[in-house]
């Protein structure tokens, strides 16, 4: 009982602490936004002109240059030792990224002590994957952070760790109780940590693909301006979901894979177009057509991040909607 | 491609009403509902095959033209890469300063075997080299395609091991009361469904005797009433006259007899009844299934007593393994049998003529029966608890509640395509990873004459795949290491 009470106490804190960590990225962007374009000197010829020289590149341009993920000088007039940096800017960026380590480590203790109050692993419903799923989210994103310094990933990531575990806490939210015999199998750890990963994944490549569709946007308007301007190039955040996105589809074919031995051990059949297993299929599509897309005339760029969005939206209607919404035998969220 | 695209998003979307529409072959039931409730969709629904989705003319014209078109495109595909496994690597360009990634360095005049260390270089980092007059070209990862022929080409396999188990293998369910058995043939199943291909003399001839069932339920407060324990004893004989061995059946853990697997996939109560007519005899004894309605186990069936004289005598049964009467009704509170009563109303009528045709066991066909009623009309509703006996008004006989077994509901199966498709899904998941995560690269190595008498050396580089990083960094590493004579390499 005590384990569970600190659980959840360390998973409420941790939806206060990543709201915060969203704040100040939000406060960082709006001060960053302050520094106008007048006092930068050279302004949108920098943008203009780095973005034609990756345009205008013959093909493959894709792997071209080496891809650094941290900001280019020119596109980010305001951090580092630009004569026009803000010391407020870097100070909200820095306090930003220490309330997200915060945040993280309260949400690692909450998943750790649900493990202890449950006597098993903390995979057993919907409230639990959701926690878990949140930790390797933001697991992903400071490993990133710490290894090329995308902090520009910041509000994004801290804006769905914060709403995860804040509808973790309050609307999926079922009390520890030990696993139905169905889940009483190796299975039970291979399959869920597969999928909680690749959902990651997923989610991770899809709001970068949001952010890549922004930006473009902005860009073809010639209105980039605030938090958009110290966003990478269109192509590099196209390149990064890309990444995101390969390495989560060989997983999630491992995870349906995986799902259909353990149904054939559980249930006696492979496949059974169990509404979860249908999803679980339909996303596995979507996402091998964004591949194909990527690599077909006319559909890469735009069109392929459409679809990448699509993919992350059938994922998550694939856990929210089927759990709640339709009876099968995924039915686990116990809410 | 953009063929493939339009399937695969067509595959897609023709996926989703399966999962929104109750399907035909997951529960029946629920299709029937639907129907009642929705007259006039119900039936254009049933018409378009919404409710067998997945084996849906449409579905299926959908996914055999993606296949048809992945096939379409893997063939030229494999000819295409059987001559690429061959190929050199392409001819130096004459302008490497125009490639995506590009250095050079100064080399000493003196150095003649740079090309030759450049090539050893470049063989060590698995690249295949030619060298040429005044340069080297190489190129790596040809893995990447042969990773994706293997993915397509597993996927094709992957519906081939499934189209085996469609054809050969077969299904079917048999409740069977704890206490008895079940021995593999036809008549034994409840349901049975097989393949085209499928022999009736290919059904292994072992039984499995169920020696008890064990079930635990939750009582604590959180999720009370989950299953917490499924465990069946059972007894294996292999064939008949061959030593039974005992064995134990779970959720997650079937029994494998052959290549014949036996599943456990439900349970319910028998309540044991004793019917007497009315002269005296015994005209029914013993266990009889019931279907649980709901998760506490509430469950409905049918008491039939055909040789009752001189009236036959039948009722309709619900058995409450927690049984609680209020102005609910009488329900179940619990899935365990911690409180089991039996209620039942009573129906009699003439004998009826043996006409060996199969009737529903669980529900009461009351044609020909007329129900049992009291003096004021009412009819005659019994409630028991285990070991309660009554004596029907009117002096038309009696019923006895014994007591009560459960009953486990095994599937017996063999799907044979499974190893393959499952092999083929092995392979698919390991092409898809050579295909994402391979870098084909092409690098060419030049020397030419710089100015006054200088020799240069340049690297230029271009990546092939979407997505690679440190192209930049390798060709400048690879000049720097290069133009280092070999003395300095070996001085550090």
């Amino acid at each position: 009982m005590r384990y569970e009470y600190y659980s959840n106490l360390a998973l409420v804190s941790s939806v206060v602490v990543y709201a915060l960590a969203m704040f100040a990225h939000a406060a960082e962007w709006a001060a960053a936004r302050r520094v106008s374009v007048a006092e930068r000197g050279e302004p949108e010829l920098v943008n203009v002109r780095a973005s034609e020289r990756t345009e205008m590149r013959p093909e493959p341009v894709e792997g071209s240059e080496r891809i650094d993920l941290r900001p280019e000088p020119g596109d980010h007039p305001d951090s580092g030792d630009s004569p026009a940096s803000s010391p407020r800017v870097e100070q909200f960026g820095r306090m930003g990224v220490a309330l997200t380590i915060i945040g993280f480590l309260l949400s690692i203790a909450g998943v750790l002590l649900r493990a202890l109050a449950a006597h098993r692993a903390p995979w057993g419903n919907m409230f639990e994957f959701t926690i878990t799923a949140m930790v390797f989210i933001v697991g992903a994103y400071l490993i990133m952070l710490w290894r090329t310094g995308i902090r520009w990933l910041g509000l994004p990531v801290t804006l769905l760790a914060a709403v995860g575990n804040g509808l973790a806490v309050t609307v999926f939210y079922v009390a520890v109780a030990p696993l139905v015999p169905a889940l009483h199998s190796v299975w039970f750890l291979i399959h869920i940590v597969a999928a909680a990963i690749s959902g990651a994944a997923f989610n991770v490549g899809g709001v970068m693909s949001i952010l890549y569709l922004i930006k473009k946007r902005a860009e073809d308007r010639g209105t980039v301006q605030g938090y958009l301007e110290r966003l990478p190039s269109p192509r590099k955040i196209d390149l990064i979901a890309y990444r995101f996105l390969a390495f989560a589809f060989p997983l999630w074919t491992f995870t349906v894979v995986a799902g259909a031995i353990w149904a054939e051990y559980a249930w006696g059949r492979y496949w059974g177009w169990d509404p979860k297993e249908t999803w679980a299929l339909v996303t596995w599509v979507i996402y091998a057509g964004y591949l194909h897309a990527r690599s077909t005339a006319g559909w890469r760029g735009s069109r392929a991040a459409v679809i990448a969005i699509i993919g992350m939206a059938s994922f998550w209607f694939n856990f929210v909607g089927i759990n709640l919404l339709v009876s099968g035998l995924h039915s686990y969220a116990g809410i | 491609m953009r063929t493939a695209l339009i399937l695969l998003f067509a595959l897609a979307l023709a996926a989703i009403p399966g999962s929104l529409v109750p399907q035909r072959r997951i529960s029946p039931v629920r299709v029937s509902d639907f129907i009642n409730e929705h007259p006039t969709l119900g039936p254009v629904y049933d018409k378009i095959g919404m409710f067998s989705v997945y084996s849906s003319p449409w579905f299926s014209a959908i996914y055999l033209l993606l296949f048809v078109s992945l096939i379409g495109c893997i063939i030229p595909r494999v000819g295409v890469y059987a001559k690429a496994l061959r190929a050199r690597p392409p001819k130096t360009p004459r302008n490497l300063v125009r490639l995506p990634a590009y250095a050079q360095a100064d080399i000493s005049v003196d150095d003649h075997d740079i090309l030759d260390r450049a090539a050893v270089a470049l063989r060590r980092r698995h690249y295949r080299v030619d060298v040429h007059s005044d340069s080297v070209a190489a190129e790596r990862g040809y893995l990447r395609e042969a990773g994706n022929l293997v993915f397509h080409i597993s996927l094709v396999f992957v519906l081939i091991g499934v189209a085996i188990g469609a054809l050969f293998g077969f299904r079917g369910t048999s409740v069977v009361i704890a206490g008895q058995g079940f021995s593999n043939n036809l008549t034994q199943y409840d349901d049975f469904t097989a393949g085209a291909r499928f022999n009736e003399a290919d059904l292994a001839p072992f039984s499995v005797a169920v020696k008890d069932f064990e079930v635990r339920f939750e009582t604590g407060p959180v999720q009370r009433g989950a299953a917490r324990l499924f465990r069946a004893n059972v007894e294996v004989t292999e064939r008949p006259g061959a030593a039974p061995r005992e064995e134990v059946l779970e959720v997650n853990k079937p029994l494998r007899i052959g290549g014949t697997t036996v599943h456990l996939i439900g349970h319910g109560y028998a309540p044991k009844v004793t019917v007497k007519d009315a002269d005296g005899n015994v005209a029914f004894s013993g266990p009889v299934v019931m279907l649980p309605q709901d998760s506490n186990f509430t469950s409905l069936g049918a008491i039939k007593a055909p040789d009752a004289r001189p009236e036959r005598l039948a009722f309709e049964a619900l058995f409450l393994p927690t049984a609680v009467l209020n102005d609910q009704g009488p329900h179940s509170i619990f899935p365990d049998a911690l409180n089991p009563a039996l209620f039942a109303n009573v129906w009699y009528g003439p004998p009826k003529v043996e006409t060996g045709k199969p009737e529903n066991v669980y529900s009461l066909d009351t044609t020909g029966l007329m129900q049992l009623r009291q003096s004021d009309g009412q009819p005659v509703r019994i409630a028991l608890k285990v070991g309660d006996g009554v004596n029907l008004p009117d002096g038309k006989g009696s019923i006895q509640f014994d007591g009560w077994v459960r009953w486990v509901k095994l599937q017996i199966g063999d799907t044979p395509g499974v190893p393959i498709s499952l092999a083929a899904l092995g392979f698919a998941v390991a092409g898809l990873c050579l295909s994402l995560f391979i870098r084909p690269r092409r690098l060419w190595i030049r020397v030419r004459d710089g100015e006054a008498g200088h020799r240069v050396l340049e690297v230029g580089g271009l990546d092939r795949a979407d997505a690679r990083a440190g192209l930049t960094d390798d060709v400048a590493e690879l000049a720097a290491e290069l133009s280092r004579r070999p003395e300095d390499v070996s001085a550090t």
